[in-house]
């Protein structure tokens, strides 16, 4: 069969539709959003019926597919690293339940923080849930881990995490596909008491994941994943995790590394081949793309066996990605480099679009809290948080999705009067109505500002769960009927729109203002899109 | 034969567009290749980048050696210059001479060209005026690709089969629109090199 030209985020998508999935569940986040997408645009995904509808957030998206696990078909659920935060307490629990049907969580990392708030590595979500991890070094290897990472769920009976990182999710290469697999058929859990964790039971369940461990480090022993590449040279040997592997051998003529390698690919951590490395070589030089788990496990707290080179004693930087020349300086290969950049270069930082109601409602809020001074806007998790910068400077905080309604009810509590939270539609459904629940119940004198351009705008205009439904959810909540205010974020409604956050900021009690346009960038796609059809329509 | 591309502009300048021309040109020739794109938060009106990797044999990194490229493909002067580091000695910058100008402190245009042409080896071209008079402003990234087609170690007929493809959903104005910007750019570095 003809390659295929993938993203490693397609990748893992074309060999999830290819190894029999039956559904696949997720929340938009860079790195990740490329897995559904691909699903939603493919054909044979259609014809093979398989269910790919965006979910409201990471725990619901968890939830879901461990449900259609339960009911014995294969399902993927996908997320970025800090949707793995959201989706926690499912996740760790899908390990106690254990599954049924196949089931793989990918989590997409983002060291260097390329479109994210922190860098931490999933590897230690799948350590803490124990369960085993596929962490790929190439997109072939992604698309052949999602193949073997169902077999393994079915084997082992337990949820999959497959932890990739941005420059493995966005770059494109060819993949060789496998064997179309039929998807499995309906098919409760032998154990119709499983998946319910009332203590007596999640006390024995918890007790066969422990029995389980064994064989979770036998099959990494084993695993194809994980390559021991030996070399007689006793002095520094390489464990190269995952993506790191790649800009290891980057450096080396024919891609011959002159030191023997344990490459990783699949945890926990296989003993025995760490321990073969150890015993042979003097030193240890540990290469992973994130956090230094490895390294940290080999060193132990007291670090009296022999030297483990890597993140913690500064041979490679402690945080941000990886690079080829990174790991050629830590090998004390030195590396070219090209002409400094020069002094006239300026940033560009990344900024709100031309034409993008946002502007046009912080402009009005800006001018609205004039008359209280700063320093009383909390925001959250989007575009929107781009108005922190130049020339908006709006926003003091960004935290986590939903953290600006409820970081207002604290700030207002704490006699912060009035506070702003400012939220975008999608991230309003995904974890602002709690925190709202909360406002009303707090009776909190503040004003939220719900973003609504009707679309998950930052990761490139995704279905928002909160369509059509915003103001009829703050009226179930409670807002008051006269608090719930839609308004039109364009220049020539600027006074008007001013005045109404005005009059809102000073009542005493829960508002909610709905500043709505159509995102720019959607809009333009649908025009566009028009257009096509009318081209087509002439072709004809 | 190997060649490790930057790709660079600002977010909505078709870099994408050029990088996936690239690509489908060096499969068609049986060649290795990865594309490592910029998507999210900085695709927003910020500086991009992809890194455009083709090899006869098998390719380790998504990431081009810092100091190994052998091109940098700008579609805005400031942009190509951002790269620098990345570029062996023997390298080329291909670049439009047109400024995309979103930030307040966008510098002299006339010191940024003379810093481009102090560069070892450049092409630099009006690619926004070539693509004007070959129909429209639309084309100028095809503009760039075509002067830097002479440089990419391809056949002009895969490039030129490679846009055909893309393109075609478009329609055929479109495809010949491409076409022409393409040979209008190859010709500029022909006779600059």
């Amino acid at each position: 069969m003809e390659k295929m030209l993938l993203l490693g985020d397609e990748a893992i998508a074309q060999a999830a539709i290819d190894a029999g999935m039956s559904g696949i569940y997720a929340y938009p986040g860079t790195p990740s959003t490329e897995i559904m997408e691909y699903v939603q645009a493919s054909a044979e995904a259609k014809s093979r019926k398989i269910r790919s509808l965006w979910s409201a957030n990471e725990k619901t998206a968890m939830e879901t597919a461990l449900g259609m696990s339960y009911a014995g078909k294969r399902t993927m659920v996908c997320m970025k690293h800090v949707g793995l935060n959201v989706a926690a307490d499912a996740f760790i629990n899908a390990a106690i339940t254990g599954a049924n049907g196949g089931l793989i969580v990918v989590a997409a990392d983002d060291p260097s923080m390329h479109s994210s708030q922190n860098e931490q590595d999933s590897r230690f979500y799948g350590k803490f849930a124990l369960i085993p991890i596929l962490e790929p070094a190439n997109q072939q290897e992604a698309y052949d881990m999602v193949h073997e990472g169902f077999q393994l769920s079915e084997e082992m009976r337990v949820p999959v995490l497959l932890r990739i990182t941005t420059r493995l999710a966005h770059s494109r290469t060819g993949i060789a596909r496998k064997q179309v697999k039929e998807q499995n058929p309906l098919q409760l859990p032998s154990n119709l008491k499983q998946f319910i964790l009332l203590p007596s039971i999640a006390r024995k369940q918890y007790r066969e994941l422990l029995t389980k461990q064994s064989a979770f480090e036998a099959a990494a022993e084993k695993s194809s994943f994980n390559t021991f590449f030996a070399h007689p040279d006793s002095k520094l040997g390489i464990i190269a995790c995952g993506l790191a592997y790649n800009y290891l051998i980057e450096n080396f003529e024919q891609h011959q590394v002159p030191n023997p390698v344990l490459k990783i690919g699949q945890y926990p951590v296989p003993r025995d081949l760490v321990n073969r490395l150890y015993e042979q070589c003097d030193e240890l030089l540990v290469l992973e793309d994130g956090y230094p788990m490895l390294e940290e496990l080999l060193k132990g707290m007291l670090n009296k066996g022999k030297r483990i080179k890597g993140r913690l004693d500064g041979t490679l930087p402690r945080d941000g990605e990886l690079s080829p020349a990174i790991v050629a300086d830590a090998l004390g290969l030195g590396h070219q480099r090209g002409n400094e950049v020069s002094s006239l270069v300026k940033n560009r930082p990344p900024r709100l679009c031309d034409g993008c109601g946002h502007h046009d409602a912080f402009t009005a809020l800006n001018q609205a809290l004039e008359a209280y001074g700063r320093g009383r806007v909390f925001s959250d998790i989007g575009c929107y948080t781009l108005s922190a910068l130049e020339p908006l400077e709006s926003i003091n905080s960004c935290v986590d999705m939903g953290a600006s309604i409820t970081m207002a009810i604290g700030a207002a509590d704490a006699g912060l009067i009035p506070a702003v939270a400012a939220i975008g539609d999608s991230t309003f459904t995904h974890s602002g109505i709690t925190g709202l629940l909360d406002a009303i119940n707090n009776q909190s004198p503040i004003t939220v500002l719900i973003l609504d351009n009707s679309t998950t705008g930052m990761t490139g205009g995704q279905t928002s769960s909160a369509f059509g439904k915003v103001e009829d959810i703050c009226r179930g909540l409670g807002v008051p009927e006269e608090h719930i205010i839609v308004i039109k974020p364009l220049r020539k409604y600027h006074d008007e729109n001013v005045e109404i956050i005005r009059k809102e900021l000073s009542y005493n009690g829960v508002s909610v203002i709905i500043p709505r346009r159509e995102c720019i960038q959607t809009l333009n796609r649908k025009l566009r899109q028009k257009a096509k059809e009318k081209l087509m329509e002439g072709n004809q | 034969m190997k060649k490790d591309i930057i790709l660079a502009g600002v977010g909505g300048q078709g870099i994408l567009s050029i990088a996936a021309c690239i690509g489908m040109a060096a499969l068609s020739e049986n060649l290795f290749l990865k594309q490592a794109e910029v998507h999210g938060m900085s695709q927003r009106g910020g500086a991009v980048q992809s890194h455009l990797r083709l090899s006869s044999d098998p390719i380790a990194s998504d990431l081009i050696p810092e100091g190994q490229a052998d091109l940098i493909i700008a579609v805005e002067p400031m942009e190509s210059l951002r790269y620098t580091p990345m570029l062996q000695s023997s390298g080329w910058i291909i670049t439009s001479i047109n400024p995309y100008n979103n930030i307040p402190d966008y510098p002299d245009i006339e010191l940024i060209l003379k810093e481009i042409w102090n560069q070892p080896h450049y092409i630099t071209l009006d690619a926004d005026n070539i693509a004007k008079d070959c129909g429209s402003l639309k084309a100028a990234n095809m503009v760039i690709l075509g002067a830097a087609a002479p440089f990419l170690g391809l056949r002009p007929d895969s490039v030129e089969k490679a846009i055909k493809t893309i393109f075609a959903g478009k329609g055929d104005d479109v495809i010949q629109l491409n076409l022409k910007a393409l040979n209008q750019g190859r010709a500029y570095a022909l006779k600059h090199m």
